[in-house]
Formats: structure tokens, sequence, C-alpha cells
């Protein structure tokens, strides 16, 4: 899998120098130590626990405009404010869960970069007066990243305490309040907000939940400052994101990007389409689905993707092959999520369950009622405590636009696909 | 921006028992798995004391009645 | 009925009697209310309910008819330590085993009132504890039942008659089937059939 971003002509926003900033341009065997980090960066500022220092810093950070590269796109700076209003010793916890199965950006991150995480997330612990940084990773990576962390703690590097331990399994496991819970109980499954986690989240305490790339890019800014953060990207949406690039793409990978750029230069970083794209999975499983053709001239950021009604998400862009059936793969992404819900919701449980059954029954030519499926979706939609059935619902909803044609020509009995092989593969649950 | 009474459920403590849809079925309705929709947050006032009955009722304590505030504009 | 030594005179003696016989009388009552309590109890729990009755109309039934035979329960302790011909003694309404006269089977009714006034008590307060607590001790009830039961064979007999012994063996095979009822109740492991066309009785779209 190649990592990095590659040598490509120069275009408006990709200027030579401004790329790469997260991910190292060569591909090392190892991940950076600490002193070659703070060779090519530079110590890590330090606002300490002077207030007014922490309220520059959380002043640059909001010049940025930085957000939060999980998907949700929060504004960082209001989140980190939040947080430290809130009082009674908060916690950070930097969540590098990635439980999107097709996405691969935090744990290639952490795996290159661990130092980068850790200044982010030692600086998000100074801005909000937490003492302790909680970094919950990927079991891949758990290893460099727990050894990074030993790293500092020898040479005394940071004030607060950092505690390294593995993310759980699933899908929801990296929602917000799964990642307390499961940091707290060992239980990795969403609580109803009220509370949110800014109130009251780890122990009781108000918490900061915040992506481990989002972290890299704070780390940045308090080296560098918003005015270098907002030299790449759009105006909106300022700065770099990493974007995982999967399916029938020449190299698949991991790639760092001006967020803005098109969305088939973006492909094209991972060598172009292998073979002749029909769609594309935009975000995430829980994303939406856009005809290959319409997405490609669009940048990739969430203004210039909404007209399709899609977003970047948790940047991930899936191709999907002419000859695939776009129904099986809808339902076979379907099932996933039904299996993956945390079986707390009514709504969620029965309503996905039965939302993929039907999916799937017009996958395979089996008879189906799509207006019980619009309805099904439509009682889906925002009854859980968490997000997952509302992404779960847009997802299949852009199938059923997207691939209205499709969807006619199966209820019909036929199938336009000459590939039966599935593409985008969603892993089973492991026993216990 | 006035203060209104707003009916709030709890989606993981509500296990579908469906009691809430019976008393107050202008408000609740439930969907095809038996778990409630409830359309319009808002209680009237003329629905407050059957709010309150339902909460008091929900066997799983699913039910909260809170004081929202109606969004300006 | 077994009643307490001959009086001094038939003014008393018959006060003595009422006494001794609303105390049994209500005894007996109460076995019978209680075990439709618990029946009631497990219907709400598993959410049946006869035709054309609201849900919650067994919640309420449930609610009430255990508050009635909470009061019935006061009358029945009261008149039993009124009566002159027992010592039983005001301690014994709260204190298990601390009557004198027949110490184990007052003792067992006592018992039963104290987890009862538990279960009461935190029914009271449910939404101030919230649901674990709440039910944790409301599972008491399935106990304080069996002890209640005990009590009334023990401190109240007459089983030689015919209708005390259908009673208590009606209460008793009432109360078993309802347990049995509720432990073999499972949750929803999967999803119900879908109800189509909706329960509302929308009909379906033209196709």
């Amino acid at each position: 899998m190649m990592t990095g971003s590659a040598a490509v002509p120069t275009e408006p926003g990709r200027q030579a120098g401004l790329l790469p900033r997260l991910l190292p341009g060569r591909i090392p065997a190892e991940p950076a130590g600490l002193r070659e980090h703070l060779a090519r960066h530079g110590a890590p500022p330090r606002c300490g626990p002077d207030p007014g220092g922490r309220r520059q810093l959380l002043a640059e950070v909001e010049r940025s405009g930085l957000t939060g590269r999980g998907g949700a796109a929060f504004p960082a700076a209001r989140k980190l404010a939040a947080v430290a209003a809130a009082g009674h010793t908060p916690v950070v916890i930097a969540n590098g869960s990635e439980g999107e199965p097709a996405s691969a950006k935090d744990k290639v991150l952490l795996a290159r970069e661990p130092h980068l995480v850790l200044d982010g997330a030692v600086a998000a612990a100074e801005i909000v007066g937490a003492r302790e940084a909680v970094v919950v990773v990927h079991p891949a990576v758990l290893a460099k990243v727990a050894h990074a962390a030993a790293e500092r703690r020898r040479s005394r590097l940071d004030r607060a305490r950092l505690r390294v331990m593995a993310a759980a399994d699933g899908f929801v496991a990296g929602e917000a309040t799964a990642v307390v819970r499961w940091v707290q109980r060992g239980i990795p499954t969403p609580t109803p907000t009220p509370p949110r986690v800014s109130e009251r989240g780890l122990r009781g305490h108000p918490t900061l939940v915040q992506n481990v790339e989002t972290l890299a890019h704070l780390a940045l800014i308090a080296r560098y400052g918003a005015a270098w953060f907002r030299q790449i990207g759009t105006n909106a949406e300022p700065g770099t994101m990493l974007v995982t690039v999967t399916g029938a793409v020449r190299h698949p990978g991991v790639f760092e990007i001006g967020i803005g750029t098109p969305v088939r230069d973006v492909l094209g970083l991972a060598g172009g389409p292998s073979v002749p794209l029909q769609a594309l999975l935009l975000g995430g499983y829980s994303g939406s689905w856009a005809d290959a053709a319409a997405a490609g001239p669009l940048p990739f950021s969430a203004e210039g993707l909404a007209p399709l009604g899609a977003g970047p998400g948790a940047g991930l862009i899936a191709a999907l092959p002419g000859g695939a059936c776009r129904l099986a793969e809808t339902a076979r992404l379907a099932a996933y999520l039904a299996a993956e819900s945390a079986g707390q919701c009514g709504p969620c449980v029965f309503g996905l369950a039965a939302i993929a059954g039907e999916l799937a029954a017009l996958a395979h030519g089996r008879p189906s009622n799509l207006d019980r499926l619009a309805r099904w979706l439509a009682q889906a939609d925002g009854r859980g405590a968490c997000h997952h059935p509302d992404g779960a619902v847009r997802m299949i909803r852009s199938a059923l636009a997207v691939f209205s044609g499709e969807a006619e020509l199966h209820a019909t009995g036929w199938c336009s696909a000459t590939s039966s092989e599935a593409v985008l593969t969603a892993p089973r649950r492991g026993a216990g | 921006m006035t203060a209104r009474t707003r009916l709030r459920v709890d989606p993981v403590a509500c296990d579908g028992r469906g009691l809430c849809a019976e008393l107050i079925p202008e408000m609740i309705i439930l969907d095809d798995w038996g778990f409630p929709v409830i359309r319009d947050a808002d209680v009237p006032t003329a629905l407050h004391a059957l709010a309150a009955d339902a909460v008091r009722l929900c066997p799983r304590l699913a039910l909260h009645l809170e004081a929202g505030r109606r969004q300006a504009g | 009925m077994n009643a307490g030594p001959a009086a001094a005179s038939p003014a008393t003696a018959t006060g003595a009697q009422g006494l001794w016989y609303v105390s049994r009388g209500s005894g007996l009552v109460l076995l019978v209310l209680f075990s439709i309590v618990i029946v009631l109890g497990v219907a709400a729990r598993l959410g049946s309910a006869p035709r054309d009755w609201p849900r919650f109309a067994v919640a309420e039934l449930h609610r009430t008819l255990s508050l009635f035979a909470v009061a019935l329960l006061g009358l029945h302790a009261v008149t039993a330590i009124l009566d002159p011909y027992v010592t039983i003694g005001w301690a014994a309404t709260v204190a298990p085993f601390a009557s004198p006269y027949r110490r184990m089977a007052i003792g067992l009714g006592t018992l039963a009132v104290d987890l009862g006034g538990a279960v009461l008590a935190t029914s009271a307060l449910r939404t101030r504890l919230g649901l674990r607590a709440w039910r944790a001790v409301h599972w008491l009830a399935y106990l304080a039942w069996p002890v209640a039961f005990l009590h009334s064979l023990t401190a109240g007999g007459d089983l030689v008659i015919w209708w005390v012994a259908l009673v208590e063996c009606g209460s008793a095979a009432l109360v078993a089937t309802a347990v049995l009822a509720r432990l073999l109740a499972r949750r929803r492991t999967g999803p119900p059939a879908p109800s189509w066309p909706p329960r509302q009785g929308r009909a379906l779209p033209p196709a």
C-alpha cells in the first residue's frame, strides 16, 4: 500500500513546499523517533498553565479554522473552548479507533508520525487544562505509539500524562461516547446524549474527544501558526486532510491532500482507476454514493460535494468498477452496518436489520417492496442514541437515488453487472 | 422565547412496551416494531397531565418531560 | 374456626371474637389480593392484557390493587394486635419474631410486611431512584409472597375447612403460573414480523 504524497504536476493548492505536512515525503521503515521528530518540526511550543498563553493558543486554533477530521467536521476551537470552560479537571482522549473498516488514515498516521499526534494531544491538554491524555489506537499500531509515549516520558518532555491503550473492535466503537465508555468500563457502545462528553465524560469529567489527525494538525498549528495552516485548502475548509483511496484504483492507499482538491486528482494520486468506474462511495461506509463521472471534477470538500448530497466524511473514497453490481455492494454494506448496531435502541436494531433484508432481496432478484423500504428508512433515521442509523440511512438513500435505474432493472429480475466479485468487503465480527 | 415543556424518549432505555402510545396517541405513535415516534416534542398545555402520566407509567422510565426553549425566529 | 378462650362476658366476648374474625378473614382476603397483584405485575411486565384492555390499565390496576391491599394489611395487623386474647405487641409490626404469641408464625407475617414495605417505598420513589435500584428491590415481591403464604398456613391454618383450603391452593396455583410465565418470557431477540399493512389500517398504495 502506498502512502505519502506522490510527485504530481503543480496545480492550484498543491504548490511545492505546502505538502506534505502530516505524512513524511519518503516512506520510512520505522516511525520517526523523538529526536528525528524534534529535528524535523522543532520543539513543541508550550503555553503551560498560564491562562493567557492557553487563550492565545486557542485563539490561534480558532483563526486557523481547523475542523475535526473524524467525520463530523466540528470546529476544533469550539470544542476546545467548551471543554476548557466546563471546569473540574478535564480529560483529553485522542481517538484513533477508526471503526470505519475501509479507512486506514489514522492507523497510517499513528504508525508513521506518532509524535505529531502525541504533540497534539499534549497541546490540547494544555489548552483545556487537563493533566491526562488517553490515546486510543488500533491494536496494530499500539506498540509503536506506546514506544513513542515511553520515549517522551523518559525525556520528561510533557507535563501532561500520556496513557496509550488499544481501541475496541467495531464500527460504533469510535463514536465519542463509546470511546469514553470503552476507556472507563471496557464497553465500546454509545451512551445517550444528554449529557454531552464535553460536559460529563470520562469518570464524570468534561472530556475532549478528538480524532488523532485533528490533533496532529493542532500540533503543527501550535508551531507554525494559523496563517501557515490556511495557505492550502479552501477558505471555508482550510488545511490538508488524509484520504484513504480504495477499491478499483491502481495503488490504493492513504494520501494527504489540500482540502478542495478535485476528486479525480485524488484518484490520480492512487494511480487512477484500474478499470472504468461507475460510482464512488464518499466519506465512509455510512457516507454517500455518487456517480463517478459527476463526482470527478468536484472539489473533495464539504462545500464541493454538497451538490451531490455527499461529503468527505472521514476521508474515504471507494471506487466501484463498472462491472460490479451496485445493489449487491449496497446490500452488503447495509448488512454490515445492521450487524454493527450496538443493539441498544429498537429502531436501529430492528429497523436496520429489516432494511438490510429488503436490500438483499432487491439485490438478488427476490420480490421486494420499495415503498416499505422507504418507510423503514424514515423510521430508522434519527431515532437511535447515536448517529449510526442515520449514517446507514444516508448511505442507502443515496444508493437508491444514484442507482435508481439499476433498482428498476432488478425489480424486473435483471442485473447489469458483469462480475459477481465483491469489491467493498466488510469484516465479520470475530467470536469474543 | 417562551419556555415550553418537551417530551423526550431515551432510546436506550425504551423497550417498545407501548404504554405511552396508548396514553397520548395525539403525540406518540408506534413504528412498525412497536417503538414510539414523537412527532412534535412540544407538549400542548391540554396534554400536560397525560404526558406526566405517561412519564410515570413508562415501565422502563424511558420518557422524560423537560423544560425546553422554543427557538427564536 | 379456632377461637380464643371463652371470654368473661358475652359483650366483650363478641367484640373480641369480632377482632379475631376480622383479623383472620382479612388475612384470607389478603392472600387472594396479593396473588392477583402478582398476576397483574407479571402481566404488566410481559405486556399481556385482556382484549381491548390498554396496557396502562393493567399497570394502573396492579398499582391500585396493591395500595388497597396495603390498606387492608393495616387492618389485618392492627386487629390481630388489638385482640385481647393473644399477646403480639406493636413491635411485631416491623420486627420479625418479636411476638411472644406464636413467634414463628407471626414472625413470617412481619417479615412479609418488611419485604413488601421495601417494595412499596421504592415504588413510591421510583423516578427518584432510577430503574435499576427500583427493579432490584421490586424483585423482593417474589420473596414476600411465599413468606406471606407460609404465614397464612402457620398463623392461619384452618385447612380442614374446605373453602379455606381451596383459597390457599388456588392462590398458590395462580402465583405459580404467573412466576412460570415470567421465567419463560424472553427478550425479543430478533425483529418481529413487520406489521404491513400498518397498524393504523392505512391501505397499501396501488401498485
